[in-house]
């Protein structure tokens, strides 16, 4: 009967481990493959292309040109690098297919609009300098025009690209370079502003404070974690944004600095309490032989104390940043949330989680813009793995020192 | 000056309401070494610590009498604590190295204490790892972790770590207790070198060690001196019924 009963447990302990295993491993496949598809697909929505006249030489377009033209930025095709005798040919027209009314009345077109793609073809060919952004469905067999390539998304361009215009037509652009460096802007900066402050303040709990204040502050720190982000989102947006407004003189008080503050202290607690617990760690003896041998308190704390509790102290400070990097509500409600680089941090920016919080709901499932705010969960799941993984090998290195 | 290098008169010391010492009284020879010997929770490591003001650490701690280290009151309210704690080294029962290479462990007390030179730092931590007996053992390998020692090792880098600020006095808690028979011999062995430049107070919990090493030995029992003599007369012909009782190993 025994056996049986210790069996079953055994086989249930089992069952647990492996789904929450698998569901883990499912769960980061899952990431990965929604993510998947948007790097070398071309930008343009799958029934759309873009053509031009059979004389025109160019045969390959960026997002970013298309974008630059649809802004009128750029109107002369010599612009882009073609060489283009004359006049004429060189000025870009832009052609959508709504514009079609423009050149035919509704009579001409049908009433089923059956003559549409006859007239769009006859119409390219006629205007040397169009640049049309017209549906595949009217491109047909005796099509007068040529369909030009949009150049696909390159990696080299989603990273680094400066652009974040998901929603933009005729082709979205994709360049995460603001909001990976609003992201590291407001951790970094909310790193330096709590790693100094959460240090000083596990040294005063561990080493100075009173066994008493210990006992009320150390779980009151606890609990400080356990705090929704919200909360503190919500408290930032009503104290921290208004003073920095006001400190700066600015027009806006959501900037990059008041994310950080948010971030810092709710990133405090974590920090304290493991950077409480490594210095605390530190054995008495070792403490007493260093008192033993004349030296003072803050000789002990700056010698021994510190230099043994090292490696959980940069643990702490590692989990703080990735606490900060992750953090999402509390940094949407007080950036801003301006997709562009930042040139100071009174400016307002744009967190990855944050983009992928406020976006996601708007992003039309399998589209390009949902599979890019996947890719942005992808590189911060890299980032965060890769700063666990450095935590792990921090400790493994202190585990092995002391024995 | 004073005959007498470790001095205790009516000494008392409570650890809150806990009476932890009571009226001892006690006087040790310069260059000799004591043995403090009692069943476990009877004061004798209390009673050491009285002499470097380790147990001013504990925060509930009170202590009322005199104890006298080199005829200096070391209680008054005079008293320098750092002169006190390089003049009365320390060895403790585990092995304690700091977390710094082997050099790094012995400078410590003069890093702490004041400014030598490098040259001046490197001839004294060469000179006290020699007197420790471990510097052929580690001159190869100075700016290692101290870690990378063995602990018998580690335990003899400790006693030149509290060589190194030349102090008269070296307190040792049970020093080879955390040890293996081969660096325990060591130790004693380097206990009896010392003695000649030294005075040394040893608490123990090895009767035939404190036969072994030491010239006085004194006998606590719950916080009280039982007996204090030449370690020859309290081993063979104690005065006391409880000392007897105590060596001969019907209690403890």
């Amino acid at each position: 009967m025994k056996r049986w009963g210790e069996k079953l447990v055994e086989l249930i302990l089992m069952v647990s481990g492996t789904v929450s295993i698998v569901a883990v491993i499912l769960m980061t496949v899952f990431l990965f493959r929604e993510a998947s598809g948007l790097i070398g697909h071309s930008a343009v929505e799958d029934d759309m292309c873009v053509a031009v006249n059979r004389k025109n030489v160019v045969d390959k377009i960026s997002a970013q040109e298309l974008r630059q033209i649809f802004d009128k930025e750029v109107t002369k095709w010599s612009a882009l690098g073609q060489t283009i005798k004359s006049e004429d040919e060189d000025s870009i027209l832009l052609f959508r297919v709504d514009d079609i009314v423009q050149y035919y009345n509704e009579e001409q077109l049908g009433d089923s609009l059956q003559y549409v793609p006859k007239l769009v073809s006859a119409l390219i060919d006629s205007l040397p300098g169009i640049l049309a952004f017209i549906p595949e469905k009217y491109i047909s067999d005796e099509f007068k025009g040529r369909k030009i390539n949009v150049a696909p998304l390159s990696t080299r361009e989603f990273i680094f690209g400066i652009s974040w215009l998901p929603t933009a037509k005729p082709a979205a652009q994709f360049g995460v370079w603001p909001l990976i460096l609003g992201t590291l802007w407001v951790s970094l900066i909310a790193i330096l502003i709590a790693l100094p402050v959460g240090i000083s303040c596990a040294i005063y709990l561990s080493e100075l404070a009173d066994w008493r204040w210990r006992k009320i502050f150390k779980p009151l720190i606890d609990l400080l974690a356990g705090i929704p982000s919200v909360v503190y989102g919500f408290f930032g947006l009503v104290v921290i944004v208004p003073m920095i407004q006001n400190t700066f003189g600015l027009p806006v008080g959501e900037t990059a600095l008041a994310g950080s503050i948010v971030l810092a202290i709710m990133a405090l607690p974590t920090i304290i309490s493991i950077a409480e617990d490594a210095l605390r760690s530190a054995p008495q003896a070792m403490k007493e032989a260093s008192y033993a041998l004349g030296a003072n308190r803050w000789q002990t704390i700056y010698k021994v104390v510190l230099p043994y509790s090292l490696s959980g102290i940069a643990a702490a400070a590692i989990l703080g940043i990735g606490r900060a990097i992750g953090e999402t509500m509390a940094v949407l409600m007080v950036t801003g949330n301006a997709a562009v680089v930042p040139h100071s941090i009174l400016e307002p920016v744009r967190t990855i989680p944050a983009t992928i919080a406020a976006e996601l709901g708007e992003a039309p499932q399998g589209g390009q813009h949902y599979k890019a705010l996947f890719l942005l969960a992808v590189i911060l799941f890299i980032i965060t793995f890769v700063l666990n993984l450095t935590v792990d090998i921090i400790s493994r290195r202190r585990n092995a020192n002391k024995n | 000056m004073a005959k007498h290098c470790i001095e205790a008169k009516n000494l008392n010391l409570f650890y809150g309401d806990f009476h932890a010492l009571k009226d001892i009284n006690i006087q040790i020879e310069k260059n000799t070494v004591a043995a403090f010997i009692g069943p476990s929770g009877c004061g004798k490591s209390s009673f050491l610590r009285v002499f470097n003001r380790m147990n001013d650490l504990i925060p509930s701690a009170r202590i009322s009498g005199i104890a006298r280290v080199e005829g200096v009151d070391i209680y008054s309210k005079s008293a320098n604590i750092v002169e006190l704690r390089r003049n009365v080294g320390m060895v403790f029962q585990k092995p304690n190295p700091f977390p710094q290479s082997i050099f790094g462990n012995v400078a410590y007390g003069l890093k702490v204490n004041g400014n030598y030179s490098k040259n001046q730092m490197s001839e004294i931590v060469e000179k006290s790892l020699k007197q420790a007996a471990l510097w052929d053992e580690v001159k190869d390998k100075l700016n290692q972790s101290a870690f990378s020692l063995s602990g018998g090792q580690q335990q003899r880098l400790c006693i030149a770590r509290a060589l190194a600020v030349q102090p008269e006095v070296i307190l040792m808690d049970e020093p080879a207790s955390a040890l293996d028979p081969i660096s325990t011999a060591k130790i004693e062995e380097l206990i009896y070198e010392l003695k000649k430049n030294y005075t040394i107070v040893i608490v123990t919990h090895n009767m035939q060690q404190a036969g072994r090493v030491s010239d006085y030995t004194a006998f606590f029992y719950l916080g009280n001196l039982i007996e204090f003599g030449l370690t020859t007369e309290v081993f063979t012909n104690p005065k006391e019924e409880r000392t007897q009782n105590y060596i001969t190993g019907r209690f403890g």
